[in-house]
């Protein structure tokens, strides 16, 4: 059992709390990813798993033993940083193999470690190399060779992919599955990049000011949002949200945006239950369909993106975006109809934010 | 554009000229015997250059020297030696691993301290002088090299240590954060993470306290009594002592002997110097 758990860990600085009752369970073999805006606390929860910082209250275990008053190196953890931060005196072997130098490792087993983790980045040809003359990609894989190399229980990634370009981030997180998935480790990952969060972690945990929003698979959290604040977070472009309750519309349930109604194909029967009473709707641009048997919206910007194509339309009174194929063309200021998955969308309670269906 | 170029390296010319010209009379003045000088002028060039002035102010001449003094400058420059070399070191190093401490680790009453580091840099060494005489004499070292190395390290700790901690604290956190998960605790870090990164700062601060120190003469003339004479001090007893007529080529030549280590040094490493100021490291 090599997973970390965090048992009502509460952090305050000068008195003001900022985290409360912070409880979270990671199975071994996990890829669990923290995501929030910033300030959200994200990077505090990894460092306070790090012991880079004290927790106020509560407590740590990591591989079943509780290390709370444990120092950073005796925690069986390593960590890999947004900065990379190698040492910049020191060669590429000697960056990967302090660690292993400071627990006193002789340095014919270090030598044999380092060589097999330069093996398995690829990294062999850069080892006599000092940081500065390696490309941020290239730093990026010393700097989780280093972490490699010390066959932690756990790795805590701060950040790792936020320095590096598009076309780089995007290998080296096809890279950074593959390592896991190779390894079976246990992995926490700190970001605030949603495409990170939903292709990497097996459960992805959203935090906003200092609290969890929701824990769960990433297809939970984006199909089934807990509450508002995860709903407009996760997803681009952003759901609509449309204020205003559900009508019966025949044999169906519609929705009345307070001029005007919008039918919900298939919407579950137990949002019967709901008929009456202010609800916010939450849609996807992908849960908005072309049907000519939907309500009247009008076409205010039609927006092509390669693949798909964003409509921004004007319905029921709101303004919502919808994701359609590129092959139609919409002109602005053309009508269009309009019809809202009702399987698909999520109800939210206007008061508290809080998912109702 | 022909203009301006003339103004410039004429501008240049008479500079240089001026900061020369005393450098040009001494040279010139040590070379030549009393003759010369006493018949012709201070700008002329030695007639018949001799090093006898120069042999002289270094091994002296005890037939010339008021009583103590004998032996030229050739044992007080030992004594610097032995001054500066401990006393260099010691600052240096103990400013290194202090400005280490306030930069990168958290400590109770680093405020406090760093206010009294300010204090220790900006106040004139003659306002604590009487203090510090009664501490070293409760000591017990007053008068000699140890207790002329221990003012020598106290005066230089409070800049060395504001060098150092204002160069360690522009180190990233990531990096602290690395090596502490690495596993490297108070001294390691600083041996093996801070100390060779700090490079560039731990030349100038070598230099800059080397130069000091070395050209220290109220705090040699008050604390070296006899026995921890330094050559500034020696110089000034050379000059000041004679008996009869002046000596003015031995004058010139003891003087040149006290400023030439402090100049070779700055000759010798002057693409370190400018490159550890271009660091950093001497702000404001």
């Amino acid at each position: 059992m090599n997973g970390v758990e965090l048992r009502g860990v509460t952090k305050a600085y000068a008195g003001l709390t900022v985290m409360k009752d912070i409880n979270l369970e990671i199975e071994d073999g996990a890829f669990l990813v923290l995501l929030g805006p910033s300030g959200c606390g994200k990077s505090t929860i990894l460092n306070m798993i790090a012991g880079l910082e004290p927790v106020t209250g509560g407590s740590i275990h990591i591989a079943g033993r509780e290390v709370t008053e444990l120092e950073p190196d005796e925690r069986d953890i390593a960590m890999v940083f947004q900065s990379y931060a190698l040492y910049p005196t020191m060669s590429v072997r000697r960056n990967i193999g302090f660690g292993l130098k400071m627990r006193g490792m002789p340095k014919a087993d270090i030598e044999k470690r380092v060589d097999e983790i330069g093996e398995l980045l690829q990294i062999t040809p850069l080892l006599d190399r000092k940081p500065s003359q390696l490309s941020g990609g290239q730093q990026q894989r010393v700097a989780i060779g280093r972490a490699l190399v010390r066959e932690p229980s756990v790795f805590l990634f701060d950040e790792p992919l936020s320095n590096l370009d598009a076309k780089l981030r995007a290998d080296m997180r096809v890279e950074l599955k593959r390592l896991h998935e190779r390894l079976g480790r246990t992995i926490v990952y700190v970001t605030h990049d949603q495409i990170e969060a939903m292709t990497l972690a097996t459960k992805v945990v959203v935090l906003d000011k200092g609290s969890i929003q929701q824990a769960d698979t990433p297809e939970n959290v984006y199909r089934r949002p807990a509450n508002k604040f995860v709903a407009s977070f996760v997803g681009a472009p952003t759901m609509n949200f449309i204020d205003g309750k559900l009508v019966q519309d025949g044999d169906g349930i519609a929705f009345d945006g307070g001029s005007g109604q919008l039918p919900l194909a298939s919407l579950p029967t137990r949002a019967r239950d709901l008929i009456g009473q202010p609800v916010t709707l939450g849609a996807r641009p992908e849960h908005l369909m072309f049907d000519d048997l939907g309500a009247n919206a009008r076409v205010l910007l039609a927006e092509p993106t390669g693949p798909d194509q964003y409509v921004r339309l004007a319905v029921a009174g709101s303004e919502v975006t919808a994701r359609t194929g590129p092959e139609q063309h919409f002109s602005s200021g053309t009508d269009a109809r309009i019809m809202i998955d009702g399987a698909r969308v999520s109800l939210f309670d206007p008061e508290s934010g809080r998912a109702i269906l | 554009m022909r203009f301006n170029r003339l103004a410039l390296y004429g501008l240049l010319g008479i500079a240089a000229l001026m900061i020369l010209a005393p450098v040009f009379i001494m040279v010139s003045t040590s070379l030549k015997p009393m003759d010369e000088i006493r018949d012709g002028s201070i700008f002329a060039l030695p007639v018949e250059p001799s090093f006898d002035a120069w042999r002289e102010a270094w091994s002296g001449d005890c037939s010339q020297t008021a009583g103590g003094n004998c032996g030229g400058l050739s044992s007080s420059f030992l004594t610097s030696v032995k001054i500066v070399i401990p006393a260099l070191f010691l600052s240096v190093g103990l400013g290194a691993v202090t400005g280490y401490a306030l930069a990168a680790w958290k400590m109770r009453g680093a405020n406090l301290m760093f206010a009294a580091l300010l204090v220790g840099m900006f106040i004139p060494p003659q306002v604590t002088l009487y203090p510090l005489i009664i501490m070293v004499r409760e000591l017990g070292i007053f008068g000699s090299i140890p207790g002329l190395v221990l003012v020598h390290v106290i005066w230089g700790v409070a800049f060395t240590t504001m060098m150092f901690r204002n160069f360690f604290k522009t180190v990233p956190q990531d990096l602290l954060k690395a090596a502490r998960i690495d596993g490297a605790g108070f001294w390691p870090l600083f041996w093996h993470v801070m100390l060779p990164l700090s490079l560039p700062i731990l030349g100038v601060a070598m230099i800059l306290q080397f130069t000091y120190i070395w050209n220290d003469f109220l705090l040699g003339l008050t604390f070296g009594g006899r026995s921890g004479q330094p050559m500034t001090v020696a110089l000034n007893n050379l000059v000041g002592s004679q008996f009869g007529e002046k000596e003015y080529n031995v004058d010139m030549a003891a003087t040149m002997l006290t400023a030439l280590p402090t100049l070779a040094v700055y000759l010798l490493s002057g693409r370190l110097f400018v490159r550890g100021i271009a660091a950093g490291a001497v702000k404001g």
